[in-house]
């Protein structure tokens, strides 16, 4: 009797755990295929390239295509040569010891720090104190801050899976740490480097509550860096909360998501194949 | 040729450093500009004072707080339990193809920005409370519901990880003794990877005090403890992002503080997870 409670336990814990799969999977595909559904419709050529008439209520989102792309190329360049440095550091110079510690807990914290507060601390910075408005610029510095330690991780994890035997082979033959970093580690290291700006990306991309603070709300292509911009998440936020129109929110969703749906599972195929082929778990 | 090398790594450092830098310049610029409010309303009245009226002057944190905690401990009791019977199944049942499926599933969840989880509750589930369950749908349970989606993610794949790195010869020690796959489970697999089990949701839990936009468009933005799961809430997050726009002067000020209160709240969470992952270390070595 005893041995058939532990089976009839076994059987139903591990139906249990396939019901929160199936619900997670459930819960992924409704949210998705909502917004798709809601949002694909509305998506045309007209809708991607026409500016916004009255507010968005029609015409098309053109200017914060535009406003989003400058911002994540703009962070991106500001924020990856300070992270791969940082994770080169991290990876093939520090040791460990309180200041690495102290590096670590500093990139980690980073990560964690809520966007609003970015976003006050990118007004003040940005916006208020060094005077340059809200405009591109502020946001895209702002941001670059999320981005920052998302890439710094990644690349980091990218660089350490490099098998110790090529730089071992590289030093041997006399090159310099730093020559064996640069023609040996970060080639290897490169598809892995990759993933960590496309992560870094996609959480800018997707990013508001900084764009809320910084930006200001001008629905206009920039002339300039310092012009007031409107990106897509800040624009979908704007009709979606002051009833302009729930339709075109949905197709801002929906053009997000494609945008945001590719960098992921790009990035993650990258991953897969990257850290298998060099023997790393993931 | 030396001082050339020399030179690299003290560049690559400053970088590095750079975060760290970021950080104190976050609490300085942050501290700053908040604190005169605290100064001038006292500490204990501006933390636990429990009205918040910007238009007649008082500002008492106490309800942003209580609901900012409030929505966090609700979306953890539903993401718990589901996020780690997903980490179990992915980690010690599912074959490989399902592995395949779900884990592509999560990524998923973890790169929807924060905005869309936030309208699909306003659209959906905001509507569905409202009907179903009465009350004016923009709620706790609203708020709870989409951030457990939303921090569903980041417990799944740092548990799962944990649980993978538990060793063989246990899980095989068990099952050669006798053990059901559900014995050896919950018996084995998660006691040994409790630590980073723990740290996932700590990480989870900053996460959802944290988020804004999700919270902000389904939170009902009422400033009093909430009395009920349907009623409305307005957490720190939402209330600085929603009253920035025209908040001006002492108000601005007290948005700032309200800010100061949230990065202390972060950084003690930051801190258990430091030394959790310590902890987490020195298990590994058994």
């Amino acid at each position: 009797m005893a041995v058939n409670i532990r089976y009839l336990k076994d059987q139903l814990g591990i139906l249990l755990l396939w019901t929160c799969g199936a619900l997670t999977l459930g819960i992924m595909l409704m949210i998705t295929l909502y917004i798709l559904w809601n949002g694909l419709p509305i998506i045309s050529l007209g809708f991607l390239s026409a500016d916004p008439i009255q507010g968005g209520k029609s015409g098309g989102i053109f200017p914060t295509i535009v406003a989003t792309l400058f911002i994540t190329i703009i962070a991106l360049i500001l924020s990856a040569p300070l992270s791969i440095g940082g994770a080169i550091y991290m990876a093939e110079y520090a040791g460990e010891n309180t200041l690495t510690r102290l590096v670590r807990f500093g990139a980690d914290s980073l990560a964690g720090i809520p966007s609003i507060i970015i976003g006050l601390f990118g007004y003040l910075l940005f916006v208020s104190y060094t005077k340059l408005g809200f405009s591109l610029i502020s946001g895209s510095l702002a941001v670059a801050f999320m981005a920052m330690p998302i890439i710094l991780r990644v690349s980091e994890e990218a660089i350490k899976v490099v098998p110790e035997s090529y730089k071992h082979g590289s030093l041997a033959i006399g090159a310099t740490k730093w020559q064996t970093i640069r023609k040996v580690v970060l080639p290897t290291a490169i598809p892995g480097i990759i993933t960590g700006l496309m992560l870094g990306m996609g959480r800018v991309v997707g990013e508001t509550a900084v764009f809320l603070l910084t930006t200001g709300s001008v629905a206009q292509i920039p002339t300039s860096l310092s012009s007031a911009v409107r990106p897509m998440t800040v624009h979908m936020y704007i009709i979606a909360t002051e009833n302009i129109s729930l339709p075109y929110a949905f197709g801002t969703a929906a053009t997000l998501l494609i945008i945001v749906l590719i960098i992921t599972l790009t990035s993650n195929y990258i991953t897969r194949r990257y850290f298998v082929k060099l023997g790393g778990r993931r | 040729m030396k001082i050339w090398e020399k030179l690299v790594e003290i560049s690559l450092f400053i970088c590095a450093i750079s975060s760290v830098m970021i950080i104190a310049l976050i609490f300085l610029f942050i501290i700053y500009n908040g604190f005169p409010i605290i100064i001038s309303k006292g500490l204990i009245s501006f933390v636990f004072g429990g009205t918040w009226k910007p238009d007649s002057g008082v500002y008492g944190v106490f309800p942003l707080l209580v609901g900012s905690f409030v929505i966090t401990i609700l979306s953890l009791v539903i993401s718990v339990p589901l996020s780690l019977g997903c980490a179990m199944l992915i980690s010690e049942i599912a074959p490989e193809w399902i592995r395949n499926l779900l884990r592509p599933a999560i990524d998923t969840l973890a790169g929807i920005p924060s905005i869309i989880y936030g309208l699909f509750g306003l659209v959906i589930l905001v509507p569905f409370i409202m009907n179903n369950l009465g009350g004016p749908g923009q709620s706790v349970l609203a708020c709870g519901i989409v951030l457990a989606v939303m921090v569903l993610p980041t417990i799944v794949s740092i548990s799962e990880d944990s649980m993978k790195s538990v060793p063989r010869e246990l899980r095989e020690g068990s099952l050669a003794l006798g053990a059901t796959r559900w014995q050896m489970i919950t018996g084995i697999v998660v006691p040994s990877a409790l630590s980073g089990i723990v740290a996932s949701i700590v990480l989870a839990m900053g996460r959802s005090i944290g988020e804004t936009m999700a919270v902000i468009m389904v939170c009902g933005g009422v400033a009093k403890i909430p009395s009920s799961l349907l009623s409305p809430v307005y957490p720190m997050t939402a209330i600085i992002a929603s009253e920035w726009g025209y908040a001006s002067g002492d108000h601005q000020v007290a948005l700032f503080a309200v800010g100061i209160v949230l990065l202390f709240i972060i950084m003690i969470l930051n801190i258990v997870i430091l030394f959790s992952r310590r902890y987490n270390l020195k298990g590994h070595k058994v």
